[in-house]
């Protein structure tokens, strides 16, 4: 209790550097299926496709040797699975959702089921930039020791968001996701349109995923995802379908989630269980803040609306 | 001949061993002795269910022992129906259903249904009053064990800050807090742990935030108390700092500056049981044991640790093993400075009080409630 | 005359036969289909499948003993089933029963430790309606957000599944903690008398058959009453419910209400039968499973009932497969994945044949 200042400089940089490390995962899943909703289809099964990422890229790093070759075989893997999601879904009579929560239960059984003898080995892990090097504080060299992935994925964003306003393909997409009636009219093939961008969601998705395994906590085990997949798909709507959004709802999902560890490595022991829900009460709080009964959910592509 | 030593070893390992005992019904000569063995994790977590698995596998190898085994097994209905298929499909004698929350209400229900069956649970207080007979209780004394990482941890730490991410606020995990500050301090009484409570046995994400965090506040050795210590090991080792394993031997995974850990030495535990079922001896109903008993062991030191933190170690071992080293000797005060245990009390390493603790000794920076 | 009233006959029965044929058939196939492939899985691991098949026979429905662990374990699917299953039909994705398992299995137990010493059917009873209310609002909660507040029901109910397990956590480590509960913390029991007994002889304890009867009534409800007919208005367009006058905002918060107060039956019923406190193996992940039951039942309450059957079969079968074939708990996740990605894909073929062609109604 000595050093009050530093203390509350150490926890405000150890959930900077949480928010990044804990945020990046989230990041990809909810931009992946923030693609894939924008063109009007829900992919409820991204912690599948999550966990077959994390299990895929481990595995592959440590055949290889190169857990960059990992992280492709990752993002073919999610293809997989968004192709087969896809392919479900535009059949007639068929629920994205269902076909989401079984694809989850069967991508998880394959991860589970092929990663068993993959636990113990040790592959090799992705590097980290430092970008802290230029301080002499180990805390603030920490916080800023990261991965090219979270780089990629904060560029990801604002180009994401960049292309659905000014691509002509961009507007492809959003048009599919506000009518599938229209688009048709316009000529455009709407179940391509809807199956790429499901495809390209499971693709982020386990990318997200081998950044877990090949990064941060960086091993491959069972209990590895603890709903990151799942959560994604409920930031999506925080985001109200903005990528940018979708970053900065990543950031503060992972920054509020390394706020209670960090507060009790700094002895503040009160109610670890409460601070443990804390990203959830957040989020909820500030979606009844910021809804409203009057309007449709700003942002909401409106096919989605005859899925649910 | 060699059966016979671990008999005798087993016979003294008997250092709570209730009363009477419990003969295991429908063996015959010429048939295997079957037990069946339950986890509520994944086999292979680097931990806590693995050890259990080791331990069935040692046994598994006898050609007279079948062993059968299934993992994930939740702690409800599920797990009572687990049973009730090892029992009725694979004529299993002896279950050993090894989590803790398998035993109250789950094993209780089952085993006076099935009285020809005999019930062994890791880490449960069986109690002849309220229990049924052909329900028992082992458990290892690894807190000893931890004694020891403590000691290491203390002669290698420089910052004098020893962290420890646990799971949750419960004895087993308190007294191996309490065990690795006391010990620590014993060397350098300025050293302090502190403590991060996770809130759930596997949480990958959580356990590695909590390892950053604490090295973030200058701790510079990281041991754990959750079902895969995995990450805890790794992240240490990326961060630089020095680690004490947990469960299994986990030096594979920091090879640098991974000091030494505590782990289980179930296959012994488990051979003993099947020889007792095999020479149809009474099984006891309560088992415990330390180093002494070699219910536990200490994973083998890093090269990192010095020749004084080995030599201190291993005559604090020499000291178990000879049954007369006493952790708890008072006065020992908590870390909201209530003295705990009295100046002058010696609470030995088998005095069931220890295992329903619900204190942190003073140097831990924690809290025990949630 | 007696012609044409035979061929009427015939006219209605054609098509009615024509669709539970139809309704049976087309699942069949498609389990036939996802065990074939599970086989060619099994195969390519160096495995029988053929000895795999009746292994999962054995373990699934093979025997009495298998078959009552079936149905255990789809109890409470069945009813968390109904917890997505009812407001699905106003329109509503809803994915909090885990929650309200939690709550109302937390809040029964509460019940039950208050109401110790009382007349045990009555402690049960009461105990049942308690978890019943607190599952209720619990979800009622998520309705009326999106009514009133517009908030997202979908995210809004996961959201809250999280908070749910929170809650107990703290409290069950905290102040409900009873102190005899070493390494477990839980509430203090109930006490054996408040327990729910099992059905004769059986293992099946009578929570069982309160799954199967609310199973009944929401079918009812919701096919044969005026709520539920105003909930399908809602479910089609809401727009066209308000204009006609419907009550949007009660129907939508009673739905949720109702759904549940299924679930936190679920959790009451673990606690009354099964562990006799509460704690966290009240989060046993009956939530999540009950919302793929209630998609595959298409949402209907009746044929919950198979559908959950069917998944505590699969469930059940994992113990002897590990066991007999030395094959990872996973198998069985993969299994269920391919069961019901092949049901939900069959669902395209549903009236693309004519299964009793109505030539007899040709005069």
């Amino acid at each position: 209790m000595m050093e009050e200042g530093a203390s509350a400089l150490g926890i405000f940089l150890a959930v900077l550097g949480g928010a990044i490390r804990v945020g990046t995962p989230f990041l990809f899943v909810s931009l992946g299926e923030c693609l894939t909703e924008r063109s009007g289809r829900i992919n409820l099964g991204l912690e599948g496709s999550l966990l077959m990422g994390a299990m895929t890229g481990y595995a592959v790093s440590l055949l290889s040797g190169n857990p960059w070759l990992g992280v492709a075989a990752a993002g073919g893997a999610g293809l997989v699975l968004g192709f087969i999601h896809a392919l479900l879904c535009q059949q007639p009579k068929i629920n994205d959702i269902a076909v989401g929560i079984a694809m989850m239960i069967f991508a998880t059984g394959l991860a589970f089921y092929f990663g068993k003898s993959f636990i113990q080995p040790v592959a090799p892990r992705l590097p980290s930039l430092d970008l802290g090097a230029w301080s002499t504080s180990p805390v603030v060299r920490a916080a800023l020791d990261i991965n090219i992935l979270f780089l990629i994925g904060v560029a990801l964003a604002p180009f994401m968001a960049w292309f659905f306003k000014y691509t002509r393909l961009g507007m492809v997409v959003r048009t599919v996701g506000e009518s599938a009636e229209s688009s048709r009219a316009m000529g455009f093939n709407v179940n391509r349109v809807r199956m790429l961008s499901t495809m390209a969601g499971g693709f982020l998705a386990s990318i997200g995923g081998s950044y877990l395994s090949l990064y941060y906590p960086g091993s491959w085990n069972e209990g590895l995802s603890t709903g990151q997949g799942l959560m994604a798909v409920a930031l999506v709507i925080f985001a109200r379908w903005n990528p940018v959004y979708c970053l900065y709802a990543s950031l503060l999902f992972g920054g509020a989630a390394a706020l209670g560890p960090a507060l009790q490595s700094v002895g503040i022991t009160w109610g670890y269980y409460l601070f443990g829900a804390a990203p959830y009460v957040l989020t909820l709080a500030i979606m009844i803040a910021t809804s409203s009964a009057q309007r449709r959910l700003a942002g909401m592509p409106n096919e989605l609306s005859r899925i649910t | 001949m060699k059966r016979r030593t671990l008999l005798k070893g087993f016979a003294t390992a008997g250092a709570v061993t209730a009363m009477g005992g419990f003969s295991v019904g429908r063996v015959f000569a010429d048939e295997k002795v079957k037990m069946g063995f339950i986890y509520v994790g994944p086999r292979d977590d680097y931990g806590y269910n693995q050890s259990h698995f080791e331990g069935k596998s040692a046994v598994a190898k006898m050609n007279w022992v079948k062993a059968v085994d299934e993992e994930n097994v939740p702690e409800n209905i599920e797990a009572v129906k687990s049973m009730e298929s090892m029992i009725n499909l694979d004529g299993a004698q002896v279950l050993f259903p090894t989590s803790f929350g398998y035993f109250d209400p789950h094993i209780l229900k089952t085993a006076s249904k099935y009285p020809n069956v005999m019930f062994l649970h890791c880490g449960g207080l069986w109690d002849a009053k309220k229990h049924p007979k052909n329900v028992g209780s082992y458990f290892g004394y690894i807190d000893e064990a931890v004694y020891l990482s403590g000691i290491v941890a203390g002669h290698t730490s420089k910052t004098g800050k020893l962290g420890f991410i646990a799971a949750m606020p419960i004895p087993q995990v308190l007294r191996n807090i309490n065990n690795f500050t006391l010990a620590a301090r014993s060397v350098n009484p300025k050293i302090t742990t502190t403590v991060v409570f996770t809130g759930g046995w596997a949480n990958p994400v959580k356990e590695a935030e909590a390892a950053n965090s604490m090295v973030d506040q200058g701790i510079d050795v990281l041991t754990c108390h959750v079902d895969s210590p995995k990450v805890v090991m790794e992240t240490a080792e990326k961060r630089g700092v020095f680690s004490c394993g947990y469960h299994t031997n986990q030096a594979v995974l920091a090879p640098i500056r991974f000091l030494t850990g505590a782990e289980w030495n179930w296959s012994k535990v488990y051979s003993d049981y099947a020889d007792m079922i095999k020479a149809k001896r009474p099984i006891p109903n309560l088992v415990r044991g330390g180093f002494k008993e070699g219910l536990v062991k200490s994973s083998p030191y890093g090269a990192v640790v010095s020749e004084k933190a080995r030599k201190h170690a291993d005559d604090v071992r020499a000291k178990f093993v000879a049954g007369n080293m006493i952790i708890y000797r008072g006065p020992i005060k908590d870390n909201k400075g209530k003295e705990v245990i009295a100046a002058g009390k010696e609470v030995g390493q088998t005095d069931i009080s220890l295992e329903s603790m619900d204190w942190l000794v003073e140097g831990v920076v924690g809290s025990t409630k949630g | 005359m007696s012609a044409i009233s035979v061929s009427a006959t015939q006219d209605a029965w054609g098509p009615r036969l024509g669709a539970f044929t139809e309704a049976c058939a087309i699942p069949v196939i498609a389990l036939v289909i996802a065990f074939v492939l599970f086989g060619v899985f099994i195969a390519a691991q160096g495995h029988d499948p053929f000895d795999v098949y009746a292994t999962i026979y054995r373990g699934a429905f093979g025997s009495w003993f298998s078959v009552q662990n079936s149905l255990l374990r789809a109890a409470p699917i069945m009813l968390t089933a109904l917890c997505t299953a009812l407001p699905a039909r106003a329109g509503f994705v809803v994915i909090g029963a885990e929650g309200a398992v939690v709550l109302g299995g937390l809040a029964a137990a509460l019940t039950g430790i208050a109401l110790n010493g009382a007349m045990p059917l009555f402690v049960i009873t009461v105990m049942l309606l308690v978890g019943m209310v607190v599952g209720g609002v619990w979800i009622g909660a998520v309705g009326a957000l999106k009514h009133y507040r517009g908030v997202n029901e979908t995210i809004s109910s996961l959201l809250l599944n999280y908070i749910a397990i929170a809650i107990l956590n703290f409290l069950v480590f905290g102040m409900l903690k009873d102190p005899a509960t070493l390494n477990k913390p839980s509430t203090f029991p109930i006490g054996d008398d408040n327990m729910i007994g099992v059905i004769g002889e059986s293992s099946i304890h009578w929570g069982f058959v309160l799954a199967l009867i609310l199973c009944v009534s929401y079918w009812f409800v919701s096919r044969r009453t005026p709520f539920g007919f105003s909930l399908d208005i809602v479910g089609g367009n809401v727009r066209a419910a308000q204009v006609c006058g419907l009550p949007v905002g009660r129907l939508l918060v009673i739905a949720c209400f109702l759904g549940g107060a299924a679930a936190g039956l679920a959790g009451a019923i673990e606690v009354a039968a099964i562990h006799g406190r509460a704690n966290i193996s009240l989060n046993a992940g009956y939530g999540y499973a009950g919302i793929l039951v209630a998609f595959l039942a298409r949402q209907n309450p009746l044929a919950i009932i198979p559908v959950a059957f069917l998944l505590g079969g699969i469930r059940a079968s994992s113990g002897v497969l590990q066991r007999a074939h030395d094959l990872p708990d996973a198998t069985v996740l993969v299994l269920q994945g391919l069961v019901f990605v092949c049901i939900l894909a069959s669902e395209m073929f549903y009236g693309r044949w004519q299964w009793f062609p109505a030539k007899a109604a040709v005069p």
